[in-house]
Parts: structure tokens; C-alpha cells; sequence
């Protein structure tokens, strides 16, 4: 435990410092970049693209290879990477385009196909004989263990590039994300502004295969996005606050797996930022189940209380065994069914509302106020005290 | 083709034409529904499953990898569900939610239990072993009418075929309401048909052809073979018969030339060695998708022949 906190404040030696930094930058970037997907409601072209980046590892590997190079230079490999998830990416959007195939089963095919590509030269690697394949397959997975300096500082370097791309590009790409219509009146390149969007997806992809490996970075992508969206209604709040947790997310994985080395990094940062999506699921406000079952059973609360004083005030029995709890609750009724003198004040009161309101339906056409009625809106906080005064002596008249 | 073939291609070949047409024939409806993801969703989530049945059970037989995954694929789906309900998320990002983590949750599971002693390893959960599944038994097509050798075919040969027969079967029977039920949903509600019902049924078909297939021929053929041959088929037709004939067709195509290809392909061009022939299956799928995309007679969005 001692050696998690150490490593929490980047007290676990020179590596672990490195890999949480990196790992929490990353987090970042994978959030707020995902965010954009998400509320484009395309979260998993992240997948297409992820599986996409293998093929380009192992063309590059074997490219390097063959030029006599180190086949595991770091960045040729992400170069490769990016390559084919770009091509990846364009297949995705010429089959959506050109074909009657909706956009699922285009990323469907694109994954799988440039995943099994990709293995296929991944089997061609192992045949060769040259080049050091060993390692590769760590591209699938993604491994931390063996992150050295300049890989650190290619994943610090990009992420902070991504996050201030997005901060750029924060304006067109809200507009697009929520109302691709709107914004193509308001002249902005839609088409642009999605390639954007996907190229930043990519470059997610690319800078976190290192770390996470390819197969998980779709869930840095997915996640936390869908985690911020429980939390504020405000695109902008989504976007940082995704960033946030992904960050989050990558720092205490990286934490975590420093202190106990048998955790793989990749699956421990999902992990993490998976139980944040669950606490938000179950705890957000507003949004979250516990909110709305809150709200539900106040909501009941009040409609019971409602019914049971109008019962009261017309000296009815009531059975209902949560009106009646209710009424007892506030003192509004005793033990043995008799309203008490609060009860049948506020019960007049009530029924003395109701009243009002059928006048008021009556009056007023102005739908805008008495469409407001519901039962449980307050008479005051539609109408001012002149009109209730009116719907009094409209009652005394019929009376 | 002679008694090595026999040996070493025959088996394979067919395992991997039935693991196609078991996956394929559900994805038909699956890309009808705009589900086509779904079986990218349950190959992932298959392999927590298997990893679990092995800690519990501490075998790899068969039984429990398959119940292990089945069980796996059937939590998968209905915590998409309740993920997509209660947080009231669309779809894709509530699947990509839960297969993504399910799937951090089986690799963790996976490095912590030392599993990769006994061939249960990331690797071969997405390749599968399809080169290995070979009838060393047979020596030559008489041996198919050889009760002795017969006796040792690969024990996914039988069940393979199983269960595209049993999907095939299922098809049939539930044909008309399944049409009703992909292409019109509101219409098929009016009436009477239990929709839900057949969606479920759908998913848990297609989550069965998955866990069988995942076993013998990894996650990849699956994947490859629930959206590619489906889709390339709808391109062809706008008859949904036609359409699964097609599929079927193409499934079968894509397993028997990408087999060839993986193993014989690297020797024709004078590489020693043969590559991965579900990353080749998958590739040749790919490859009908793209020509069906380039010239399939039902391939535009407008313009869409009447009557066909």
C-alpha cells in the first residue's frame, strides 16, 4: 500500500514517475478527443480506428526491416500506425458515402478486416528471421514496463499537442458534434470539421498504442466521455471534464500498477476509469439512477400528499397505506384517520386551490398559465393575487 | 489433392466454412437491425468468460470454455442493456462501455492467473488454432468412409457443424417473423409479433455461433464473418433470400480461399513459411466486401431497382 502512495506522488522511482505523467496526459487527450465522437454519437468509429493501426505496425516493422533498419524504432511504428488507420478511417467514410451500408456495419468490416491484415503480417514478422520481433505483440496490449525517455516524451509531447488542437478547434467541433445542419448554414465545413474530429481520434490512438496497447485505447476513448456526459448538461463541461477523468484514470492506473508490477498498466487505467463511469451511473446528480429514483419517490410523495388532503378535506377514508404515512408524518392526520387542525387547514386550502383552478381553466384561454395545471403546481405561482381575488368572487357568484 | 490434403486442409477448411456460415447467418439480420457491432461486442466479452470458466473449473476442456463464454456474451448483453437504459446512453457508446471494459477485465484476469501456461493466451483467443485442428488419422478420401478414422476427426468438426445446422434450422423456422421484425419493426409490433423476443433470440443465436466459433477459429474469422459476407450479400440483392444466399456463399468462399492462401499462398511466391489463416479469412472477406462495394448491382443508396 505504502508503495501505491508513493508512487501516487511520483515517489516510486524515475520509470513509475514517467509512466504516470504519461499515462495521465494521455488520459487526458483520450477524453476530451473522445468527447467529440461521443456527442457525435459515433463512439465507435474509436474502435475501426484502433483495430486499424495494426496493419500499419507491421508494414512499417517489416519495412524497416527490409531497409535494414531496427524494426521497432518507435516512430516509424506510430508513422505506420497512422498510415493505416487513416486509410482505415477513409474506407469507413467511403463505404457510408458510396454504398447503402449504415455506418456500424462499415466500422464492423473495416476492423475486422485491417485486424486480420494485420495479424497475417504479424505471422510474416515471426517467419523472418531478422529484426527483433519480439516485442511486437505488445502493441496489441500495450506495455508500460519497457516505456523509455524519448517514449515518454513522444506520448507527453502529442498528448499536449492533441489538447491544444481541441482547444482550437473546441467551437466548430461542438457545433457539428450536436447540429451538423446548423452549423453547415452557418457555413461551417461540416465535412472538415469531422475529419478533424477523427484525426485527433487518431492521433489519440497512435500516441496511446505504446502504453495501452490498441485494443483498450477505444475504451479510453469511449469512456470517459460517456462518464462526464452524467455530469453536466454543457458540451464545453463534457469536453474538460472527460479530459479530467481520463487523466485521472491514467494517473492512479499508472499509480497502481507501479506499486504491484503482476497488474498489467493497459487494463488497470480501464479498470479505474470503468468504476468511475459506474459511481457516476449510480451517483450523479440529476442524471444518475440514485437522482432519478429520488426524484421519483419525491414526486410520489407530493401526489400522495395532494390526494390525501383533498380525501381529508372532503372527510374521506383513506387506505392507501403511503398517503398514509405521509399525513402522519407531517402531523397532518392522527393515528385514528382524523385530520388533525393543520390537516384540515391545509386540506381547505387545497381543495379551496382546486376550486380556483377550474374558475381559471374556465377564464383564462391563455394556455401558457393554465396549462400549467398538474395538480401539484401552486395556484400563487402561476397567477398574482388581483386574479385570485377575481376567481374568488367568480366562485362566490356560483355559489 | 491427395491423402495430405485430406490430412491437413480437409478439416480445417470445413470447420472454417461452418464457423462462417454459423456467424454469417445471423449477421444478415444483425446488419438489417444496425446491430452488425453486437458480434464485435460478444467476441470481446468471450474472453473474460473463458478465462473465468478456467479459474473455476482449472481445465481448458471444451464444456466449460463454452459456458464460461456463453455466460460471458449473455452478461455482456444485458449490461449493454441496462447501461443504455439507466443512463439513458445510445447505443454504441453503451456497448463500447462494456466490451471495451469486460475486455480489460478478462486480459487482467488473464496475467493474473498464469493461464498462459496451458495455450489459453491472448494470441490464441484471437487467432484461434485453425491450422491445428488437422485429422492426422485420414490417409486419404477413403478415410471419410472409414468408421476407424472417423472416429478421430477434431472434435470441432461435429460441433461446428452442429450448430450452423441448428442456426441454419432456426432460420428457417423463424423466418418470417424474423424478416418482419428487421425490416419493419412498428409494423411487425401491430401485428402482434413479440419483437423484443425475436431480438433477443437474434442476439443469443448469434452469441452462440460466436462462443462455438471463438474456440476453434478466434475472435477474428468471427468478427470478420458476422459483418463482412452480410454486408457484401446486401449489396448484391434486395431480396432478403437472395441476399442470405449470397452471404452464405461468400462465407464459404472467404474460409476455403483464405485458408488456401494462408497455407499455400507464402510458398507460391517462395516464402517458407505459411501466416495466420483467420487473419487470411478475414482478408479475403474483406476483399469480396470491397468488390461488392465497387460493383454490387444493389450497392447505391438511391436509384434502387424495382422488383429485383
Amino acid at each position: 500500500m505504502s508503495s501505491f502512495f508513493s508512487a501516487l506522488l511520483l515517489q516510486g522511482g524515475y520509470n513509475a514517475a514517467l509512466v504516470a505523467i504519461g499515462a495521465s496526459l494521455l488520459g487526458f487527450a483520450a477524453g476530451a478527443g473522445g468527447s467529440f465522437l461521443f456527442l457525435r454519437k459515433r463512439a465507435l468509429v474509436s474502435d475501426a480506428v484502433a483495430h486499424a493501426t495494426l496493419p500499419g505496425v507491421g508494414l512499417a516493422f517489416i519495412v524497416m526491416v527490409l531497409l535494414g533498419g531496427d524494426g521497432r524504432s518507435l516512430p516509424g511504428l506510430l508513422a505506420g500506425s497512422a498510415i493505416s488507420a487513416w486509410l482505415g478511417l477513409l474506407a469507413v467514410e467511403w463505404i457510408v458515402r458510396r454504398t447503402r451500408l449504415s455506418e456500424d456495419a462499415a466500422i464492423g468490416a473495416i476492423l475486422s478486416v485491417f485486424f486480420g491484415l494485420g495479424v497475417v503480417l504479424l505471422t510474416v514478422i515471426q517467419s523472418m528471421s531478422q529484426g527483433r520481433q519480439a516485442g511486437l505483440e505488445s502493441f496489441l496490449l500495450g506495455s508500460t514496463a519497457g516505456m523509455l525517455f524519448q517514449d515518454a516524451v513522444l506520448i507527453a509531447g502529442g498528448g499536449a499537442a492533441v489538447v491544444a488542437l481541441i482547444w482550437i478547434l473546441r467551437r466548430p467541433m461542438t457545433l457539428v458534434a450536436f447540429d451538423p445542419g446548423f452549423a453547415a448554414a452557418r457555413g461551417v465545413d461540416v465535412r472538415r470539421v469531422d475529419l478533424a474530429m477523427m484525426g485527433l481520434v487518431l492521433a489519440v490512438t497512435v500516441i496511446g498504442l505504446k502504453l495501452v496497447g490498441l485494443i483498450l485505447i477505444v475504451a479510453l476513448l469511449i469512456i470517459p466521455p460517456v462518464t462526464a456526459r452524467f455530469w453536466s448538461e454543457r458540451a464545453e463541461a463534457v469536453v474538460w471534464s472527460a479530459g479530467a477523468l481520463g487523466a485521472v484514470s491514467g494517473y492512479v492506473g499508472a499509480a497502481v500498477s507501479a506499486s504491484a508490477p503482476a497488474l498489467p498498466t493497459g487494463p488497470i487505467i480501464v479498470l479505474i476509469s470503468a468504476a468511475l463511469f459506474v459511481l457516476s451511473l449510480l451517483f450523479a446528480p440529476a442524471r444518475g439512477v440514485l437522482a432519478s429514483v429520488l426524484a421519483r419517490r419525491a414526486f410520489q410523495a407530493r401526489v400522495h400528499r395532494r390526494q390525501g388532503l383533498l380525501a381529508l378535506s372532503r372527510s374521506e377514508p383513506i387506505h392507501d397505506p403511503l398517503t398514509v404515512k405521509i399525513l402522519r408524518r407531517e402531523n397532518l392526520m392522527r393515528a385514528d384517520g382524523v385530520a388533525t387542525a393543520e390537516g384540515r387547514a391545509a386540506g381547505e386550502k387545497i381543495s379551496r386551490d382546486e376550486r380556483r383552478w377550474s374558475i381559471a381553466r374556465k377564464q383564462h384561454l391563455d394556455t401558457a398559465l393554465t396549462g400549467r395545471y398538474d395538480g401539484l403546481t401552486p395556484i400563487e405561482s402561476v397567477f398574482t393575487a388581483d386574479e385570485i381575488a377575481h376567481f374568488d368572487a367568480a366562485m362566490e357568484r356560483n355559489a | 489433392m491427395g491423402a495430405e490434403f485430406v490430412q491437413f486442409s480437409l478439416t480445417p477448411i470445413l470447420i472454417g466454412m461452418f464457423a462462417a456460415m454459423a456467424c454469417a447467418l445471423p449477421g444478415n439480420f444483425l446488419i438489417l437491425r444496425r446491430q452488425a457491432l453486437i458480434g464485435d461486442a460478444i467476441s470481446h466479452v468471450v474472453l473474460p468468460g473463458i478465462v473465468v470458466a478456467f479459474l473455476i473449473t482449472g481445465t481448458v476442456t471444451t464444456w466449460p470454455m463454452l459456458l464460461g463464454a456463453a455466460g460471458a456474451a449473455l452478461l455482456a448483453v444485458v449490461l449493454i442493456e441496462a447501461v443504455r437504459r439507466l443512463g439513458r446512453i445510445e447505443p454504441g457508446a453503451a456497448m463500447g462501455v462494456v466490451f471495451t471494459s469486460l475486455f480489460a477485465a478478462g486480459v487482467l484476469l488473464l496475467e493474473q492467473s498464469d493461464t498462459s501456461s496451458v495455450h489459453l493466451d491472448v494470441e490464441h483467443a484471437l487467432m484461434g488454432n485453425l491450422e491445428q485442428l488437422i485429422w492426422l488419422r485420414a490417409d486419404g478420401w477413403g478415410s471419410l468412409l472409414d468408421p476407424e478414422a472417423l472416429a478421430h476427426l477434431p472434435p470441432e468438426l461435429p460441433r461446428m457443424a452442429v450448430v450452423a445446422a441448428i442456426i441454419g434450422l432456426l432460420t428457417l423456422v423463424f423466418w418470417r417473423p424474423l424478416k418482419l421484425a428487421s425490416f419493419d419493426e412498428g409494423f411487425a409490433r401491430a401485428l402482434g409479433l413479440p419483437v423484443t423476443l425475436i431480438g433477443l433470440g437474434l442476439v443469443t443465436a448469434a452469441a452462440a455461433a460466436a462462443v462455438a466459433a471463438f474456440d476453434a477459429v478466434g475472435s477474428i474469422i468471427v468478427i470478420a464473418m458476422f459483418i463482412c459476407p452480410p454486408a457484401a450479400a446486401r449489396l448484391m440483392t434486395n431480396r432478403l433470400g437472395k441476399q442470405v444466399a449470397w452471404s452464405m456463399l461468400f462465407a464459404c468462399i472467404s474460409a476455403i480461399a483464405g485458408y488456401v492462401l494462408a497455407g499455400y499462398g507464402p510458398l507460391w511466391i517462395g516464402a517458407a513459411s505459411s501466416v495466420s489463416a483467420a487473419g487470411m479469412v478475414a482478408v479475403v472477406s474483406g476483399v469480396i466486401l470491397a468488390l461488392a462495394c465497387l460493383f454490387g448491382p444493389a450497392r447505391s443508396r438511391v436509384g434502387v431497382a424495382a422488383g429485383g
